[in-house]
């Protein structure tokens, strides 16, 4: 059993180690995001000095869920574990349960299933840097860039029938072939989004404001990502060259050749702020494009499954035994799926999942050291959370709470935007700047 | 660029789904009666994809009574009727990943086109399929 801390001790301790600091709890809970979490700040002046963060609010069950039904239903309720990464999850159970029950995929499968987390990774991405946007105040790119996002899910929708949880994945290969007819649209979306990368770099990382607002915020350095085992862009935006596709290849990876990406890669010096984090992002994009393209030419013909039919498929799973453990580089980084499976039992026997921003939340501490108020939004959003923690801010102070909605703290964030960039630029004010 | 935007959107269609009428009636009974009568028409939404997985349809004729689809179906979707061997489900609960259809060993299970599914009643006949 853990020894149990009264959160009431814990909070009176950090306190005392900082009797100037006014106490600045964020959340705990709101029902939109996967992992409910709360924040607290120690705040002296409009500085951070110390954050303490607490997950588990939001705890679902959905692993023991998965231990009460058979592997074909688990597989849907993985897909549902997040609602952006809807690939990743199955993506990681399959090769958890086929590494378990000894099943081969044929390779048109495994390419086929690169092609689909990649245009994840796309959307994905384009995603964040929408809501990036959003939280520095420049709503304009906001809605540019979740327009562009429409295409990738167009064709996503084209390929597999929904534009969210596509239901492809399926263990022993996928459940839906990419017919040459389809290459043209795909490669025409492709095309569409490398014009767009110029444009891209000229908004994100050419924009003095934005550069203003996140160079030297929220820096993580590479030898805190590596302590912190930081996953995924975050771990890259640091300068780590870490990343599942290149050190534990699978699926079709090992023929692609995938590097890891950091700033280094765009010619820039690795410094783990914020503007990093959108550089290997954006380069990220650029990847996956190159990716896609790679798979449509060197894609084999043949099978797209080890068991046409389903319930063969089932009969074997069921006599499976044995444990596996799946790997995906899911946009956010690294997702992990563990599972036992016992002859004779339909249902695993112990289902493990690791989402990638569990890995992530440490690397907020160094992250929130020393910025400011202003700067929770981006720095919180950096790491690519569900940021809809954001919701409730209280501030207590000599014993008076008194409570901040979203608005207000995005509204700070969009008034130091307006400071920053009135100094840097022409008078350009967010959201108007085009 | 925003200029050059700006003008583009001058000839765009918009890619969202029309409001099904063109301009807002004064009675939405009176509109939705007449388009009924055949006098108006409504703006079709936009059209879905060739592989879009809808509401599932069932052929109860084909269907031999073997339950697969409902040990496969992730949602509990899926009743078995003993009486008649036959099965009911209700729309409400179905997350459309067509698994159903795929483990049907008869073809009696198949994805539809059909997605405006939204109703006051869960248990209304569009959404109980049997």
């Amino acid at each position: 059993m853990r020894e149990k801390v009264k959160p009431e001790e814990k909070t009176e301790e950090l306190t005392k180690a900082c009797p100037t600091c006014f106490e600045v709890p964020i959340g705990p809970i709101h029902p939109a995001l996967k992992e409910g979490i709360r924040f607290t700040f120690w705040i002296e002046g409009e500085r951070i000095r110390k954050v303490d963060i607490r997950p588990g609010f939001m705890h679902r069950g959905i692993e023991f869920m998965g231990t009460k039904r058979n592997l074909i239903q688990v597989l849907y309720l993985a897909e549902r574990i997040c609602g952006i990464c809807s690939i990743s999850h199955p993506l990681a159970i399959v090769q958890a349960v086929e590494q378990a029950a000894g099943i081969e995929v044929p390779p048109r499968a495994q390419y086929i299933r690169v092609i689909i987390g990649e245009l994840e990774r796309i959307h994905s991405h384009l995603l964040w840097a929408g809501v990036a946007a959003h939280e520095l105040g420049f709503d304009t790119l906001l809605h540019y860039v979740w327009k562009v996002r429409e295409p990738v899910l167009d064709i996503l929708e084209d390929l597999t029938g929904n534009r969210i949880d596509y239901a492809i994945p399926i263990y022993g290969g996928v459940r839906r072939d990419v017919p040459p007819e389809k290459y043209p649209k795909l490669k025409d979306a492709l095309r569409y989004y490398r014009s767009l990368v110029d444009d891209f770099v000229n908004f994100f990382l050419r924009d003095p404001s934005i550069e203003a607002r996140t160079r030297g915020v929220g820096v993580l350095t590479s030898e805190e990502a590596d302590s912190l085992c930081a996953v995924g862009p975050t771990a890259r935006a640091s300068g780590l060259r870490k990343d599942v596709r290149q050190d534990w290849p699978y699926f079709a990876y090992p023929d692609l050749e995938v590097k890891a990406l950091t700033p280094e890669d765009m010619g820039l010096e690795v410094r783990g702020d914020v503007y990093d984090r959108i550089v290997v992002r954006l380069l990220e994009v650029v990847q996956s494009i190159e990716l896609i393209e790679q798979c449509l030419e060197e894609m084999p013909e043949g099978e797209i499954t080890a068991f046409p039919k389903v319930a063969a498929l089932l009969a074997h799973l069921k006599k499976a035994e044995g444990e596996g453990v799946g790997r995906h580089e899911a946009p956010r980084g690294e997702v992990i799926h563990y599972i036992r499976l016992e002859a004779g039992e339909e249902a695993p026997a112990v289902w493990k999942v690791k989402a990638p921003t569990y890995s992530n939340l440490m690397p907020w501490y160094p992250m929130f050291r020393d910025q400011e108020i202003a700067d929770i939004p981006i720095v919180a959003a950096s790491i690519d959370p569900c940021i809809c923690c954001m919701e409730r801010v209280q501030i207590v102070c000599d014993g008076k709470a008194e409570t901040l909605l979203k608005d207000e703290l995005l509204r700070l964030s969009w008034a130091k935007t307006e400071r920053v960039a009135s100094r840097v630029t022409r008078q350009v004010s967010p959201g108007r700047g085009g | 660029m925003i200029f050059k935007a700006l003008f583009l959107q001058l000839f765009t269609r918009p890619v969202t789904n029309r409001f099904p009428a063109k301009y807002m009636p004064t009675s939405v009974l009176g509109f939705l009666g007449k388009v009924q009568e055949g006098k108006a028409k409504i703006v079709p939404p936009v059209p879905v994809t060739e592989g879009f997985r809808g509401k599932i349809a069932y052929d109860r004729e084909k269907c031999i009574g073997c339950q697969l689809c409902i040990r496969v179906c992730p949602a509990q979707v899926i009743e078995f009727k003993p009486e008649e061997k036959k099965i009911r489900m209700y729309v409400t609960r179905c997350t459309y990943c067509a698994q159903c259809v795929d483990v049907c060993p008869v073809g009696a299970l198949s994805r539809s086109q059909e997605f405006l599914l939204a109703d006051y009643d869960r248990f209304a006949s569009n959404l109980v399929v049997e």
